[in-house]
């Protein structure tokens, strides 16, 4: 009786303080996922106050948390759009993927920390906040712009990715063999094509199977699904998240968009909890020791998004200025590079020191990338008036 | 007219043309039903000057204003020849006396002389309505005749 009121009482007061910190965020234009991070480093381990009651619930719902991230991922996009977007973008995609996982991996590396540590790090700096960058560029009035759609395209191309590279780290988490995870991983490519056909061919089916005009039914056979793909996929070692993001997917239409409307305050919920875990699991002290490398790496991930924006929307035929905004949108890290340190440190085969690199890290880029995003024409119209004084005239407004 | 249509994965679809000065104006439709007006700016064409969300009203009357110029202009031209004939587009207001009813209760050939050619909602024109058609606020009515009939027809709209 005294632990439920406890943790009642526990949970109360921290959904009540992100509460108070998502209305700040929300006054100064920022993503409330870096205060909800300090909130969660506030609490718990080594914060101010230490909170046992909480955890055993929050660890499953920060769980749920990240499933239902994947899943409204998933609903956000038809088949259709990921294989096109696929197919338009997959040289961008690549470029982006080589030049954003290799500081994080080789930061890894050169710090002792190990391969499997380097496949963490590097999924953490490659993996742009797709949420962070749609909202920054729908703020700023930006979805009518000539670069949207190659930024959108690279989001895209992340986020199916992460299709394969989530399994790959769940494989490589558990310990397997390199024979084992090539198994995995085979499974896992070919489960995502498999749901990529039947999403294309028969998304309607799948989409009347969970459909229901009853809003409650709806909503049970949804989350049931969710969890219950989800749970078999981690038994096969295959990423919980996986599973939920390839059932987004195979929900189409109406059906999905519905859905989408139905789950977003669930998962708002659920994945405050889940950044909130991911910080009361770290301890603050934990953080200045790896304050340096944090920056550092924040400063040449930086320069590699906007590099890989920049070339992505050169190759469009667009101009300086939507470079510079291609380049700065795609800044932001969030939500996913969480998931990835999640579960790596929640599979307890790295070393801690991930979790205290990856929340200063994406503490830094969360607020860094809508900011940018924001200062980047200013920055280059200024640039360009500069430094040379030659035939090249810039049109001024 | 050659309209342009990109997929914008996870938000909507984008509509736009290029215009004769080089400008692209446009229309994203978000998947959330938002309908955003855009306008390109004129020295960073990949930009835009404007991204102005309308509700579905505002989207359908920006469509009659736009279309309906086009359109009495042309009845305009066509009348040209014919002395003393001419065209008026009139608004029906919502809450107006007509605001739901149909076509046949205005009884307006017979009350003025002047016909009734089109009515423009939503950016569609439907020409020569049948007198069963039901009118609605937000309406513009593109009506031709006399100035004496069209101005008994505008009192007819406007008093009932």
């Amino acid at each position: 009786m005294h632990t439920t009121a406890l943790t009642l009482i526990e949970l109360g007061a921290i959904l009540l303080f992100l509460g108070v910190l998502g209305r700040l965020a929300g006054r100064i234009g920022l993503s409330p996922i870096p205060l909800y991070l300090l909130g969660g480093l506030f609490f718990g381990q080594g914060g101010f106050l230490e909170l046992d009651g909480v955890m055993e619930f929050s660890e499953v719902a920060g769980e749920i948390g990240v499933i239902l991230l994947l899943l409204l991922l998933g609903l956000e996009y038809t088949a259709k759009e990921l294989v096109t977007g696929m197919r338009q973008s997959w040289m961008a995609g690549i470029v982006d993927l080589v030049l954003n996982f290799t500081p994080g991996a080789l930061v890894a590396v050169i710090l002792g920390w190990g391969p499997v540590a380097a496949l963490v790090m590097g999924g953490v700096t490659y993996i742009s906040s797709s949420g962070i960058a749609a909202k920054v560029m729908s703020d700023l009035g930006r979805l009518g712009n000539r670069e949207t759609p190659t930024v959108l395209a690279i989001l895209v191309f992340e986020d199916l990715a992460m299709a394969v590279y989530l399994p790959v780290l769940t494989a490589v988490l558990a310990g397997l063999s390199f024979a084992g995870g090539l198994g995995t991983v085979g499974v896992s490519l070919l489960v995502v094509t498999l749901v990529l056909v039947v999403a294309l061919r028969w998304g309607n089916a799948v989409s009347a199977v969970v459909d229901s005009k009853d809003r409650e039914v709806f909503l049970l056979t949804l989350i049931g699904a969710a969890l219950l793909v989800a749970g078999v996929a981690s038994a096969l070692q295959v990423s919980a998240a996986v599973g939920a993001f390839l059932l987004g997917i195979a929900i189409s239409g109406a059906t999905a968009e519905n859905a989408a409307r139905l789950l977003e305050p669930l998962r708002d919920l659920f994945a405050a909890i889940f950044f909130v875990v991911f910080g009361l699991n770290t301890d603050p002290a934990s953080i200045p020791p790896v304050l340096g490398v944090a920056l550092l790496l924040a400063l040449v991930t930086t320069a590699t998004k906007i590099a890989t924006g920049w070339w992505a929307a050169r190759r469009q035929g667009i101009g300086r200025l939507g470079r510079a905004r291609a380049g700065t949108a795609l800044v932001a890290r969030g939500e996913f590079s969480i998931v990835i340190a999640g579960l790596a440190v929640a599979s307890g085969s790295v070393i801690p020191e991930i979790a205290a690199l990856a929340t200063t890290y994406v503490l830094i880029m969360a607020v860094l990338g809508p900011v940018l995003a924001r200062i980047a024409e200013p920055a280059m119209e200024l640039l360009e008036r500069f430094p040379r004084r030659g035939p090249r005239a810039v049109p001024v407004a | 007219m050659n309209v342009i249509e990109t997929r914008l994965p996870g938000i909507g679809v984008r509509r736009e043309i290029v215009t004769g000065s080089g400008r692209r104006v446009g229309i994203v439709a978000q998947r959330d039903g938002e309908l955003d007006l855009i306008i390109s700016k004129a020295n960073d064409p990949d930009a835009c000057v404007a991204s102005i969300p309308l509700t579905p009203d505002e989207a359908a009357t920006i469509g009659s204003l736009l279309g309906s110029r086009q359109l009495v202009a042309q009845l305009t031209e066509e009348h040209r020849d014919l002395p003393g004939v001419s065209t008026r587009q009139f608004y029906i207001d919502h809450g107006s006396p007509f605001d739901g009813r149909t076509l046949g209760d205005t009884r307006m050939r017979s009350r003025s002389g002047a016909s009734l050619v089109a009515v423009l909602r939503s950016g569609q024109v439907q020409a020569s309505p049948a007198p069963d058609f039901t009118l609605a606020g937000g309406d513009l009515l593109v009506v031709v005749g006399t100035s004496e009939g069209l101005d008994t027809a505008a009192d007819i709209l406007r008093n009932g």
